[in-house]
């Protein structure tokens, strides 16, 4: 007899999926994060795998992660550390134990641990039965064998078959949290429309894998998370790179103007070339260029021709364009350029997050060359700063570059979607007029016209050569060449005027404010979030202007007696801070390719305020 | 202004296409007779609006360019011009796009550009202003330059092996390639409204004199003494035949070319190669473009090879319309709202 199981409540669990990197752990991370989100929690993930695309099987390296955090209250972060792990093999468990919760939970695949994997994993013994996850809740399961079984009658080979693993193990995960398999079995008749056989044997494992749980009298509980409280509308679930790209496609509509994105693949922004190659019937152009220079100058060529222009990449990329961004800067063209931060330098960790260009960003070019740079700080902010970045490209005819990261490329969140007449529109006009035209006049913000090839009467030279002020023929006057580089800095410090304060969570001032900027914004909320629960004094401030910052900036900083400022590089937002403004700023730096853990931050707000409440 | 009172077309001269910029090459620059052919032809392009005229350069001597024709352009950085003018080409395929560039430049930093634009068919017409020497940082070989030549940064000979800008076009699948030069204006012009009248990548390599640091380069080839021996012009449905008393001509035998002179009595005109510049097989070309390997060969100059192949902007705006047929105008609302969402109420 089965014993009824007990089914417990809880307000948040993070759940990490580990595997082989073909095992699918991505696609039960994902599937899992999809299903949850539908059911109104709130959660954030963090997909975690390596450059390789099918690293030798059985190795620690080889091991893909999916982690996500989920729960009735608001996530902020896919969690610090795993109360849940899902080991499809040895090397999975050898890799993300250090990151599990002591008495955390491990459902592990035991076929996978035989004499080669254990020793691919550098086990001498099975941990599973050498004591040493004494401590843990271990629960083994034949999660392959038992797929084996349930798939018995299909015509699928063995080879096939095994790979419905993990969707054994996604549906056992299913009725662990009393998750419905519906929306998965949706998703596999779709993904697998053409090939019924396949839609049979993956459908029939994830059953199996519920079944499993139902029946089985390894466990005795389930567990229970309810909907949290989000605000009333309609919602889906968004990756950065996704709401970038839409983002992008939005400002297309909203400005009217055809957008043309000149791209090279790069890890991981290619996305973002993906999702748009798709949109063609919105007038979409994209390029898939030779190289990381012949993405941005063939945008910068789209500009000149009067498209809405776009250029995407990562850190090595974004060093390659260095040059042609002073050339956007110099013949004052709008430009977008998104750089997907990864770990650096050179080639660096190219599937792992870090907040390290920010100094490329900011300075990286030969010459006075100011630019504007914004900053992403959830998946679903990135929708709205794409946008952004093209209205402060438009109206003040320059590059800005957005950065985002790769942990917001990649990780999701459940998302309010707004509707197309919510966000604003980008006014656009291109100079007409033959008679009053002149290439480099300025407007009240100092803009140049935009006057597109085509136009009769218009016809202009621009290019890289210093330009006279007004008329823009080149010129080498010393004069003029001091008068345009203090035009070129005073329009982008004029944005300042154009963009929100900069806002303060909690009290407007006192003893500490946590300063970040870009993807921390999660960790750094979950941990100020945290200490004030605890009654902790501690305010919080996120930059999503990097230049110029927000004309409050100073005015809020001094507001408190000191500035924490936690970011994932060695201290680029700091030394800014304190070149700018002459204020000691506090570091927090860990450099990881992770996103920072948000009790690291926690404890270093304690630590400031001497441990005392 | 009034739009609707209809205005004859005024027909443009070279002087329409002249800006009021002081043209700053060195006195006696090949680069001026480029400039005086692109302005004397342009009045002739009946098809192209002045307006929908765009420049591209990189950086050189022969990149300052644009800043002399009064039509639209974009001096851009160094290597860059095919890839800008890509951009241009790619976002409004109305334009008639024309780079002007130098060995150094689309050669060697450009090289990657180059080979690409002419494997996609951008349109894009492009003007090779072939010096064999970096010009502008003042004398150093160039990717063209002759193996063996002094320069300053080869005092002792240059050890590189020079492209061959003909042959590296064909073998990158340009669709039209041709050969002029600096001293010949009336063939030049030719050239240039051959090209603009192409539809795809259309590269001319115009052998160009510099005074000051390369200069006479081409004078083995092009001085009046010698000129009829050692240039071969090639003409469509035309045999090869050259020599001041046109007694001379390219036979090609075993895929091997030779010279052969029909007074000797063993060759007649009858054992010449004729050209076909619209051959589909780049055999021809490659054969002709490769005879100045060899010293006893002439240079040949004219198009070597021009066909027909479907342009990468051209491509473009038709996938786009295809697209839009097939699926609607794009609607943003219905994009945001797709995939699985879920109501919170």
């Amino acid at each position: 007899m089965i014993k009824e199981k007990e089914l417990q409540n809880l307000t948040e669990v993070t759940v990490r999926f580990a595997g082989d990197s073909g095992d699918g752990m991505q696609l039960t991370g994902s599937q899992f994060s999809d299903t949850t989100a539908v059911l109104g929690n709130d959660l954030s993930t963090l997909p975690d795998y390596p450059a390789e695309i099918r690293a030798p099987q059985g190795t620690i390296y080889g091991v893909s992660g999916f982690q996500l955090h989920f729960g009735s209250m608001d996530v902020h972060t896919p969690g610090d550390i795993a109360d849940v792990l899902v080991a499809m093999n040895p090397a999975a468990i050898k890799k993300n134990l250090p990151e599990l919760k002591k008495g955390g939970m491990i459902i592990a695949n035991t076929d996978a641990f035989d004499a080669k994997n254990l020793k691919l994993a550098k086990y001498d013994t099975n941990p599973l039965e050498d004591n040493s996850l004494v401590g843990f809740e271990v629960y083994p399961v034949p999660i392959t064998s038992m797929t084996i079984k349930a798939l018995a009658d299909t015509k699928l080979s063995q080879k096939d078959i095994s790979r419905c693993k993990n969707f054994y193990a996604l549906g056992l995960m299913y009725w662990l949290y009393n998750r419905p398999v519906d929306q998965t079995i949706e998703w596999i008749k779709n993904k697998f429309k053409n090939k019924p056989e396949y839609i049979d044997a993956n459908s029939k494992a994830m059953l199996a894998g519920y079944n499993f749980g139902e029946n089985t009298e390894l466990f005795t509980v389930r567990y229970q998370i309810e909907a949290a409280q989000l605000p009333k509308g309609t919602y889906r679930s968004i990756s950065g790179n996704e709401a970038t790209a839409l983002g992008c496609l939005a400002a297309s509509v909203k400005s009217g103007l055809p957008l043309f994105l000149g791209s090279y693949p790069i890890t991981p922004a290619t996305e973002i070339l993906q999702y748009l190659s798709n949109y063609k019937n919105f007038g979409v152009k994209t390029l898939q260029a030779e190289d990381e220079i012949a993405g941005i100058t063939s945008a910068i060529g789209a500009a000149f021709a009067g498209s809405l222009a776009l250029t995407t990449t990562s850190g090595p990329g974004l060093a390659l364009k260095s040059e042609a961004l002073g050339l956007a800067l110099m013949t004052e063209l709008p430009l977008v350029i998104i750089n997907v931060q990864r770990g650096g330098p050179s080639t660096g960790l190219p599937t792992k997050t870090e907040q390290a260009d920010l100094l490329q960003a900011l300075y990286g070019r030969n010459g006075e060359s100011p630019l504007a740079v914004i900053a992403s700080s959830t998946p679903s902010d990135c929708f709205y700063m794409a946008i952004e970045a093209f209205r402060l490209a438009l109206k003040f005819m320059c590059p800005v570059i957005l950065l985002t990261d790769g942990y917001l490329a990649n990780g999701s969140e459940p998302w309010k979607i707004p509707h197309v007449n919510e966000l604003p529109d980008l006014p656009t006009k291109f100079w007409t007029d033959k008679n009053t035209f002149k290439p480099y006049l300025r407007d009240e913000v100092l803009s140049r016209p935009w006057a597109k090839p085509g136009t009769p009467g218009l016809e202009h030279r621009i290019g890289g050569l210093e330009k006279a002020n007004i008329t823009g023929t080149v010129s080498y006057d010393p004069d003029n060449h001091h008068e345009m580089i203090k035009l070129r800095d005073q329009k982008i410090k004029n944005m300042a005027l154009d963009i929100p304060d900069l806002e303060i969570f909690g009290e407007q001032e006192g003893e500490l404010l946590v300063l970040g900027w870009g993807g921390t914004y999660g960790s750094i909320t979950e941990a100020v979030l945290r200490c004030r629960a605890a009654g902790i004094k501690v305010s919080q401030a996120h930059l999503k202007y990097l230049n110029p910052m927000p004309k409050n900036t100073e005015k809020v900083l001094r507001s408190f007696k000191h500035v924490l400022i936690p970011e994932i590089n060695l201290g680029q937002l700091s030394k800014v801070i304190r070149a700018e403004f002459l204020i000691p700023a506090i570091q927090f730096n860990l450099v990881r390719g992770l996103p920072l853990r948000s009790g690291d931050i926690e404890e270093k707000i304690i630590d400031i305020l001497g441990g005392k409440l | 202004m009034a739009d609707n009172i209809e205005v004859k077309e005024v027909k443009l001269t070279a002087k329409d296409f002249a800006t009021d910029q002081d043209v700053r090459w060195c006195p006696g620059c090949g680069d001026y007779s480029i400039l005086a052919q692109v302005q004397r032809t342009f009045p002739d392009l009946i098809n192209i609006k002045k307006e929908n005229i765009v420049w591209v350069s990189g950086i050189g001597c022969s990149s300052r360019f644009p800043y002399y024709m009064d039509t639209y352009g974009f001096h851009g950085i160094h290597g860059r011009a095919p890839a800008i003018a890509t951009g241009v080409k790619a976002s409004n395929p109305g334009l008639s796009v024309w780079v002007a560039t130098g060995d150094g430049d689309l050669l060697s930093i450009g090289g990657n550009h180059f080979i690409h634009a002419c494997r996609k068919n951008i349109d894009l017409k492009v003007l090779l202003f072939n010096n064999k020497i970096y010009g502008l940082t003042k004398g150093q070989y160039s990717p063209t330059s002759d193996k063996g030549m002094k320069t300053k940064t080869s005092p002792y000979g240059s050890i590189d092996f020079p492209f061959n800008p003909v042959s590296l076009a064909l073998g990158s699948e340009a669709t039209f390639v041709a050969r002029t030069m600096d001293r010949d204006p009336k063939h030049m012009q030719q050239m240039l409204k051959r090209a603009a009248d192409h539809k795809g990548m259309a590269l001319i390599e115009i052998l160009q004199n510099c005074v000051i640091f390369n200069d006479g380069v081409f004078d083995g080839i092009s001085d009046k003494g010698v000129k009829d021996d050692m240039l071969l012009y090639i003409e469509h449905n035309k045999p090869l035949i050259f020599g001041k008393n046109k007694d001379k001509g390219i036979k090609v035998e075993n895929a091997t070319p030779s010279v052969i002179n029909f007074n000797e009595g063993t060759n007649s005109i009858n054992d010449v190669l004729v050209h076909d510049e619209f051959d589909k097989s780049p055999a021809r070309a490659t054969l002709l473009a490769h005879l100045t390997d060899s010293p006893e060969f002439p240079t040949p100059m004219g198009i070597f090879r021009q066909i027909s192949r479907p342009t990468l902007d051209g491509e473009m705006q038709a996938q786009i319309e295809a697209v839009t047929a097939m699926k609607g105008k794009g609607d943003l609302e219905k994009i945001l709202f797709s995939g699985n969402t879920w109501e919170v109420n």
